[in-house]
């Protein structure tokens, strides 16, 4: 059953594939750090914005790849991105309530 | 039917017979790895809680030591700007290295058994080893918690502990939480290490392997995405 | 197949030797024997709670009284609604989820069964640890709501709330673990042909809850993790003068507070659901809608939560946004209650007691969900707000509603899980009693309420226009008590005296009528493959279900190859006779249960410094709980 064709086109990656992650992830992670160390890019308006787009591409890559939810059943997705756009949504409200974010 | 189609994520990939052996299941799917993403579902709420809580008060701790900003006292003491910002780059990129070698560990559990190729490298061997990843994995994680250790003394003996300031409270509270979490996630590779070396992990094991490297990667993005809150947004 | 028929009506017939005695109970992974045990334990913690509210009443009975002290009566109301939100009302409404989604979705049991075992003892033990405390008048005092920093050391010094810090984490590890166990079990082992939009309502409103749980249990979790740190360990979370936020309490409670409204309350529309279209002879008018406005309920119960806090001053921007979207999940819930509505429309109605309470829940709770809409708008809270209509509101959608559903439930599925009917005259004296009780006592309050009279207060003068309708609510309160003990008696005796009941005795449609009752331990003797959403009537009474969807124009083709069409199943043998796995009981999960309890429980002792006897409490139970999971995992389940 697990080589039938149905599974060859869900097929995960393999050893290759998970090494370039891993180095996506360290490079983003070190042009993080990188900019923290730069005052005039931490002054910009542009800095927290750009840190946490950053931080959502690290946290998307590692749920898609190395937690296979791209490749798994929709399920899976489904009882993953509910509970999680409840809880971005709380997050957004609570900084909003607390006058943290304004609209 | 479905559930034959998905028989790859569910432990049954390791022969046409294996469904017989399982209970019958409504989408094919084993239970464990429905719950632990449901598990994981709700954890999302804990952490986005806890991480409310940190952005909420932040900047509104009455007396230092802050985390980005220099602090003076009624007598005159100062306190550097608490947080260190290379000595936590460094465990996370620890932390991310292990969620790399989790993934591989799997890889290593499912590939158990295939023939390598004829001439195949160190690292096609490499890639086989379960064991090895599996505690690099653990290793990694342990290190993580080491750094995260250093960490919490060096801001008490820098006069930072749970009762200074609500600084102190949500950063300890919400890095606490997480380190439990790596904590539980070490003691859990560790057993999944020693079932390895008793009776050895294979194809048909995948499945607690696969829920323990869930678990253990969400843990890896709830810190993807501390690291970004609390250390380097100021 | 060659055993002998028994006799639906022999209750104890089918049960194995092994099964039964004190022991069978404390060992018990069976879901039904749990769902039975869950019933008994959260229809005491009902009788507790409604003896507090009838000493409640008693106090306010009339202007000034002294039957308590106020130290007691914020004990008393404290008790009161901790105990019926999460002692009886939650716990009832997981007897059903216990009993009934195996049963109604053709499983044999639940996805893990001993983590079922352990949820219950766990919200055993964390029922008893929070409630003992008011027999010494230690009990927690700060309301159910527990606002900080009113409940930080510095407002409230005494043990009192750390009995109710430590007890509700405790019942939340409890409905947690039961939540993930139930979403399993929906998902994962619904019989062949069983698609969702097929599933019985009760089931499907049930998994919208157990999503509720998952996600509104967490932020509760976090609050009280920091009251107890607060409170223990000297943190500053609720510390005003370390520059906290009086209102991140508020908000945390409350992200929490207003989907467990949904947690108490969609279980008994998914019971009445169920009743409704048995009593009328009818498919429940407009099931994909049902289903949706369940789903819209519970998403957008999370976006409403700050209207329990338009007094607080959030400003007109967020005023605005959460009275538009309290507003807005009025919608989906005025659908169900136009759908009941329209299931009853030309329907042969019944009016069995069943259905009586059915009726009673969509007349009550569109009253208390009216009155509702009428505090979604900002400037009316204002008025209404911590007044007696709010908690008029509250007890039309809680006991108008969740309670009239709940007993709605009870007298219809008591045949099936005892064998027999409940007496049917003491059932309507039963809900006479308590439908006039329940509206003579919370009825007036709405004018009490908007006379002025404030929630929370222990004695007030006369001469303000209260005393006639708090003493209307007061002799509520007793009339609610007879009807109780009617109920309490007829519950008892009907177990030994009732009327037996076959497999089927409603003329009911979805799969846990077709089995004996009380159920084999097994359930199904063979799984069915299900066609429809009433395949019991496509059996019995095709013309009643031909507007329905069925995959298969013969109703009876099977694709599955372990499956067996849609039958009755009127034998009784064991599980061992037909050779069906049954997981072996185990004490594992109480005594784990135990070991967690008796680990928070170490907490208390530090109140008065006794750090060493702290640490041994805790490490003990610590000890107890990792050797009872390891045990645990480490022993097959069947």
């Amino acid at each position: 059953m697990s080589h039938d064709t149905k599974h060859a086109e869900h097929a995960h990656p393999t050893g290759a594939t998970y090494l370039k992650i891993g180095l996506i992830l360290t490079i983003i992670t070190a042009v993080e750090v990188w900019a923290y160390y730069i005052p005039a890019l931490v002054a910009s308006p542009l800095f927290n914005p750009a840190l946490i787009i950053m931080s959502a591409a690290k946290f998307a890559i590692v749920v898609l790849f190395y937690m296979h939810l791209k490749y798994d059943h929709k399920l899976f997705k489904a009882l993953f991105t509910g509970p999680l756009i409840i809880a971005m949504g709380t997050i957004t409200a609570l900084l909003f309530l607390f006058g943290k974010v304004k609209l | 039917m479905a559930s034959h189609a998905h028989a790859a994520t569910t432990g049954h990939a390791d022969g046409h017979d294996a469904h017989e052996h399982h209970h019958y299941t409504t989408t094919g799917l084993d239970h464990r790895k429905i719950a632990i993403w449901a598990f994981i579902g709700s954890e999302c709420m804990l952490f986005a809680s806890l991480i409310s809580t940190y952005l909420i008060y932040k900047g509104k701790s009455l007396v230092g030591p802050f985390p980005h900003t220099e602090y003076v006292n009624e007598a005159g003491k100062v306190f550097k700007p608490i947080l260190d910002i290379p000595v936590t780059s460094a465990s996370t990129f620890v932390l991310l290295m292990s969620s790399l070698a989790m993934v591989l560990a799997l890889q290593a559990v499912q590939l158990k058994g295939t023939p390598l190729a004829a001439g195949a490298g160190w690292w096609q061997r490499a890639e086989r080893s379960s064991q090895l990843w599996l505690g690099m994995t653990a290793l990694l994680g342990a290190t993580f918690l080491g750094f995260q250790a250093y960490e919490f003394t060096s801001f008490v003996h820098e006069g930072l502990t749970i009762k200074t300031n609500l600084f102190g409270s949500t950063f300890f509270t919400l890095t606490g939480f997480h380190g439990a979490h790596v904590t539980v996630g070490v003691l859990w590779l560790m057993m999944l290490l020693w079932i390895d070396r008793t009776r050895g992990l294979g194809p048909k094991d995948e499945l607690i392997v696969d829920i323990c490297a869930l678990y253990w990667h969400f843990v890896d993005v709830v810190w993807i995405a501390i690291f970004t809150l609390i250390y380097l947004i100021q | 197949m060659a055993t002998i028929a028994q006799p639906s009506h022999a209750t104890h017939v089918g049960a194995s030797a092994e099964q039964t005695g004190i022991w069978s109970w404390i060992t018990t992974v069976d879901h039904k024997r749990i769902g039975t045990l869950y019933l008994w334990t959260a229809l005491f913690f009902f009788l507790v709670g409604g003896l507090e509210a009838v000493m409640i009443r008693t106090q306010l009975m009339r202007p000034n009284m002294g039957f308590v002290s106020a130290d007691t009566y914020n004990q008393l109301f404290t008790m009161h609604g901790t105990t019926m939100v999460f002692l009886a009302v939650m716990p009832l409404s997981a007897a059903f989820f216990n009993y009934l989604i195996p049963l109604q979705i053709g499983a044999r049991d639940v996805a893990f069964p001993r983590l079922n075992a352990f949820s219950y003892w766990v919200y055993l033990f964390g029922g008893i640890f929070i409630t003992l405390p008011i027999l010494f008048q230690v009990a927690p005092d700060g309301g159910w709501f527990g606002y900080a920093p009113l409940t930080s050391n510095q407002f409230a010094p005494g043990p009192n709330i750390d009995f109710w810090v430590i007890g509700l984490q405790i019942l939340g590890v409890s409905s947690l673990a039961a939540a993930f166990n139930f979403i399993t079990t929906i998902i994962n082992m619904r019989a062949p042909g069983m698609s969702l939009m097929r599933m019985p309502m009760f089931t499907w409103m049930s998994f919208v809850v157990q999503f509720l749980l998952i996600l509104a249990f967490p932020p509760i979790t976090v609050a009280l993790f920091f009251l107890l740190m607060d409170r223990f360990f000297g943190t500053t979370f609720y510390a005003i003068a370390a520059g906290a936020d009086p209102l991140l309490w508020q908000h945390l409670f409350w992200v929490f507070g207003h989907p467990e409204v949904y947690i108490l309350i969609l279980p008994a529309f998914g019971l009445v659901s169920e009743v409704l279209p048995t009593f009328s002879k009818k498919p429940l008018f407009g099931y994909n809608v049902m289903v949706y406005s369940g789903i819209m309920i519970g998403f957008l119960g999370f976006g409403v939560w700050a209207h329990h806090m338009f007094a607080v001053g959030m400003g007109p921007v967020a005023d605005s946004i959460f009275s538009l979207m309290t507003m807005l999940i009025a919608v989906p819930t005025g659908v169900k209650i136009f759908n009941w509505i329209a299931t009853m429309w030309a329907g042969e109605v019944r009016f069995t007691v069943p259905m009586k309470f059915a009726i009673a829940l969509i007349g009550m709770f569109t009253i208390g969900g009216i009155s509702g809409v009428m505090h979604s708008s900002p400037p009316a809270d204002l008025q209404q707000t911590d007044t007696y209509f709010i908690v008029a509101h509250f007890h039309y959608v809680l006991f108008g509603g969740s309670i009239m559903g709940i007993f709605a439930g009870i007298y219809f599925y008591y045949p099936k899980m005892t064998g027999r009917f409940m007496n049917d005259g003491l059932g309507n004296l039963h809900f006479w009693l308590n439908f006039i009780g329940m509206n003579l006592t919370f009825f007036p309050m709405h004018f009490s309420g908007l006379y002025g009279m404030p929630r929370r207060i222990y004695q007030y003068d006369s001469g303000q226009g209260w005393d006639l309708f708090n003493m209307m609510s007061t002799y509520g309160t007793y009339l609610l008590v007879v009807a109780t003990a009617v109920f309490v008696w007829n519950f008892i005796r009907s177990r030994s005296t009732g009327a037996i009941a076959g497999n089927d005795p409603w003329g009911a449609a979805t799969l846990e009528w077709s089995i004996p009752s009380p159920p084999p331990e097994y359930n199904f003797a063979q799984i069915p493959e299900v066609t429809s959403r009433y395949p019991l009537w496509d059996l019995k009474d095709p013309k009643k279900t031909a507007g329905i969807d069925h995959s298969h124009a013969d109703a009876m083709t099977i694709t599955d190859a372990h499956a067996v069409p849609v039958h009755e199943e009127t034998e009784r043998h064991t599980a061992k006779e037909l050779g069906i796995p049954m997981p072996f009981s185990t004490a594992k999960p109480l005594f784990t249960a135990f070991g967690m309890c008796t680990m928070f429980s170490g907490l208390l002792f530090l109140r008065n410094d006794m750090f060493a006897v702290a640490m041994t409490v805790t490490l003990t139970g610590a000890a107890m709980l990792i050797g009872g999971l390891i045990s645990w995992f480490t022993a097959p389940l069947e």
